[in-house]
């Protein structure tokens, strides 16, 4: 079941469009990376599901049903601009953000609570906000976004500003929270963590969604049936079946080539045939990482 | 309509508790309290200190006629003029009065010689004995006794009944025209102190990145009616404690001048009554008549429409306070955005005296009437009795003044506060105002 889908839309401001003609569907209880350079339309696309804007034409739909103001209180929002009223006691300025999410005091308190306790930061409660560090502000910002138990939670840019073992905190923690039942939304340039999180992932470049769906899949399409062999003595030519990329020399007389597969020829008897050529040490498939993906397609974009 | 309920307690909430409104609040009352209690204590002081005033008589109509007045002590001497001067000189005494030779139908060359500058007041005081002590030797020479003078005094007090409800006694005007100043002047600056603050509450919102993370959860329209409402009830508290603790001080500085509170109110009279003749039965009757005179003005009426032009004149301009407020990036640049809206506020302020000159003319109708200038300028005509529909028309005109604002302020709001970087100017603010959401 679709927790979210996007329908077609587009969204253009006085000078320039920002969305054109923008389809998704993100399954529910996943994490979706949202991709793209920067000034794509992700921000736009983001606020659009968050009500702050509409769409000029198309539709939104969260578990099937139109956007409509109700739908506030299952979403948290973290934007990549944000901020905290700086005089404000952190446990009060939670408190607020909470009950503007239509949490009631009561629970407000309690939720604050089970959060301070989990991230191990009870003493912070009555700090100003002032005191804190950048990241232990941003700390407070994520526990401002998901103390309202949302369904759907979207994060843009959640890591900048955190140290690597803060971030690695907040990526348990939005793991925890898919397993709890909630979907992620994830807007970042950050391709390592998006390989690492995502399930899906969808490109937006210049207001275009350009690519869209599971990771796995994705990256499957991408394989070029390319190997890279670790080897110790040349390899030499090969014969018509394959394609040698490149070769370069490693430490201790170890090389590492790239061979790719021009055929319907099999991996097994590619390896068979190194074996024969010189010494093998290592073979691998290269596998483009997301962040490949992300330039290739990028850059394929921009030469249109 | 909760969570405009919720934003504005925050508002309310962070700006009462701040150090800065507390010592505000505090600090104005015991300002006005201090300088009445000055001015009481020198009231006072001053009716204390005596002048010795030696007199070198000539003319020989002064000597046996002159008595002390205020705080000047007389002392008629018989010695020459110059051994007096010297005696000032080296100050046995404050001052020498000569009187030469003189015709009484002309008296001239009386001097007053004094090392110090004397009061206006003491001047006044030394005149008038002067004078009383010529008609008196000038009473004697026609033969009128002081009895037969006072037989002849015969005192009257009109009561002026206005018939039209229009009373234009000098006196009723001028207390009007101070009632109508100070109810001008108290909007005027309720607007701009807490116009401003919104402005800068606005900005700092957007600056500080957090209203993305509020427009997510409340609709921009909720989060600046929240504000601009916060920001108006911690200005109606401030008001109300300035009052309550002015008239609490007010009450309490005499006391601590050790003054009994008698002395005090009687120092005021004093005071309020410009240099006019002491004497209790004079102070009575012009209490009395200044009595009279509020008692003519509506003062309900005044009330009730100071607290409505208060809050609708604060709620037209917060909203193109907050209209700026969330056009711009940084407090440098709110500069030339604020220009055009302070510029009827200050208009209307300069308009005071013209207003006051013919409170029922032309100049002050319009005025009265266009919501840019009609809290001001209203506020200054109403004790001078304005009719009830150009009253009522205005105050309705107000309501539509301040729901434009609030609207278009709306519009140019929910686009200007997600805008960064955008040199802003007032054709880009009506951009947004003409865009669709």
């Amino acid at each position: 079941m679709d927790i979210l889908t996007v329908n077609n839309v587009t969204k253009s401001y006085s000078n320039h469009l920002a969305l054109s003609d923008v389809s998704l569907s993100i399954p529910g209880q996943s994490i979706f990376g949202l991709l793209g350079p920067n000034g794509a339309g992700k921000t736009t696309l983001i606020r659009i599901i968050n009500q702050i804007i509409n769409a000029d034409k198309g539709t939104i739909e969260i578990n099937g049903e139109r956007l409509n103001p109700n739908h506030i209180e299952i979403i948290g929002y973290l934007p990549e601009e944000r901020g905290l009223y700086k005089k404000m006691q952190v446990g009060e300025h939670l408190l607020y953000f909470a009950r503007l999410k239509g949490l009631n005091r009561k629970d407000a308190i309690k939720e604050i609570r089970y959060w301070f306790q989990k991230l191990d930061i009870p003493d912070w409660l009555n700090k100003k906000v002032e005191d804190l560090s950048k990241g232990m502000q941003q700390k407070v910002q994520f526990v401002g976004t998901v103390l309202h138990n949302p369904k759907l939670i979207i994060l843009d840019e959640p890591f900048s500003g955190f140290d690597p073992i803060n971030a690695n905190i907040i990526k348990d923690e939005i793991l925890e929270l898919r397993e709890k039942g909630s979907t992620i939304i994830f807007s970042t340039h950050r391709m390592e963590s998006v390989e690492e999180l995502c399930d899906h992932i969808a490109l937006i470049n210049k207001a275009h969604k350009i690519l869209d769906g599971p990771k796995k899949e994705i990256k499957n399409n991408y394989r070029s049936k390319t190997f890279v062999v670790n080897h110790v003595g040349d390899i030499g030519d090969l014969d018509g079946h394959y394609e040698l990329l490149g070769t370069t020399a490693l430490e201790d007389g170890l090389q590492e080539t790239k061979v790719r597969i021009k055929d319907e020829t099999g991996s097994n008897l590619l390896l068979e045939y190194l074996i024969g050529q010189t010494k093998v040490v290592g073979f691998n498939e290269l596998i483009p990482s997301v962040n490949d993906i992300f330039i290739q397609t990028v850059k394929e974009g921009s030469h249109e | 309509m909760s969570k405009i309920l919720l934003i504005l307690q925050r508002e309310y909430i962070s700006r009462v508790k701040k150090r800065s409104f507390l010592l505000t609040t505090l600090l104005t009352p015991l300002l006005f309290g201090g300088i009445y209690a000055m001015a009481i204590y020198f009231a006072v002081k001053d009716s204390d200190e005596e002048y010795k005033i030696k007199v070198v008589d000539e003319s020989g109509y002064v000597a046996d006629r002159i008595e002390d007045r205020g705080a000047a002590k007389f002392e008629v001497v018989s010695l020459p003029a110059d051994s007096v001067k010297e005696g000032v000189e080296k100050g046995e005494s404050f001052g020498l009065l000569y009187v030469p030779q003189l015709d009484l139908d002309k008296p001239e060359g009386i001097k007053l010689y004094t090392m110090s500058t004397p009061g206006l007041q003491l001047e006044d005081d030394v005149d008038d004995a002067m004078e009383a002590a010529l008609e008196r030797a000038k009473m004697d020479r026609i033969g009128i006794s002081q009895a037969t003078l006072d037989s002849l005094r015969t005192r009257v007090s009109i009561k002026s009944v206005s018939l039209s409800g229009k009373a234009a006694t000098s006196g009723n005007s001028a207390i009007a025209g101070a009632v109508g100043t100070f109810s001008g002047i108290l909007i005027y600056m309720f607007m701009l102190i807490y116009g401003a603050q919104v402005m800068r509450g606005v900005m700092q919102e957007k600056t500080s990145k957090i209203v993305e993370i509020l427009v997510s959860s409340v609709k921009p329209f909720q989060l600046m009616m929240g504000k601009i409402l916060g920001v108006a009830l911690v200005g109606l508290t401030q008001f109300t404690l300035w009052v309550v603790l002015t008239s609490a001080l007010l009450s309490i500085a005499p006391i601590m001048f050790g003054v009994d509170a008698h002395t005090a109110s009687e120092a005021a009279n004093h005071m309020s009554m410009a240099g006019a003749a002491g004497g209790n039965a004079q102070a009575v009757e012009a209490i009395g008549k200044i009595n009279e005179v509020i008692g003519q003005i509506n003062l309900p009426l005044i009330i009730g429409s100071f607290m409505y032009y208060f809050l609708t004149g604060y709620l037209f301009y917060a909203a193109l306070f907050a209209m700026v407020g969330s056009a711009v990036d940084s407090e440098s640049d709110t500069q030339q955005l604020m220009l055009p809206i302070m510029m009827p506020i200050i208009a209307s302020f300069m308009m005071l005296g013209a207003v006051l000159k013919d409170p029922g003319g032309d100049l002050a109708f319009w005025l009265s009437m266009i919501p840019f200038s009609s809290p001001i300028i209203m506020m200054i005509r109403i004790p001078f009795d304005v009719p009830a529909w150009q009253l009522i028309l205005s105050m309705a005109l107000m309501v539509v003044g301040f729901l434009g604002t609030t609207w278009m302020a709306g519009r140019v709001y929910r686009i200007g506060i997600l805008m960064h970087g955008a040199k802003v100017n007032y054709k880009v603010i009506f951009k947004w105002l003409m865009s669709k959401q």
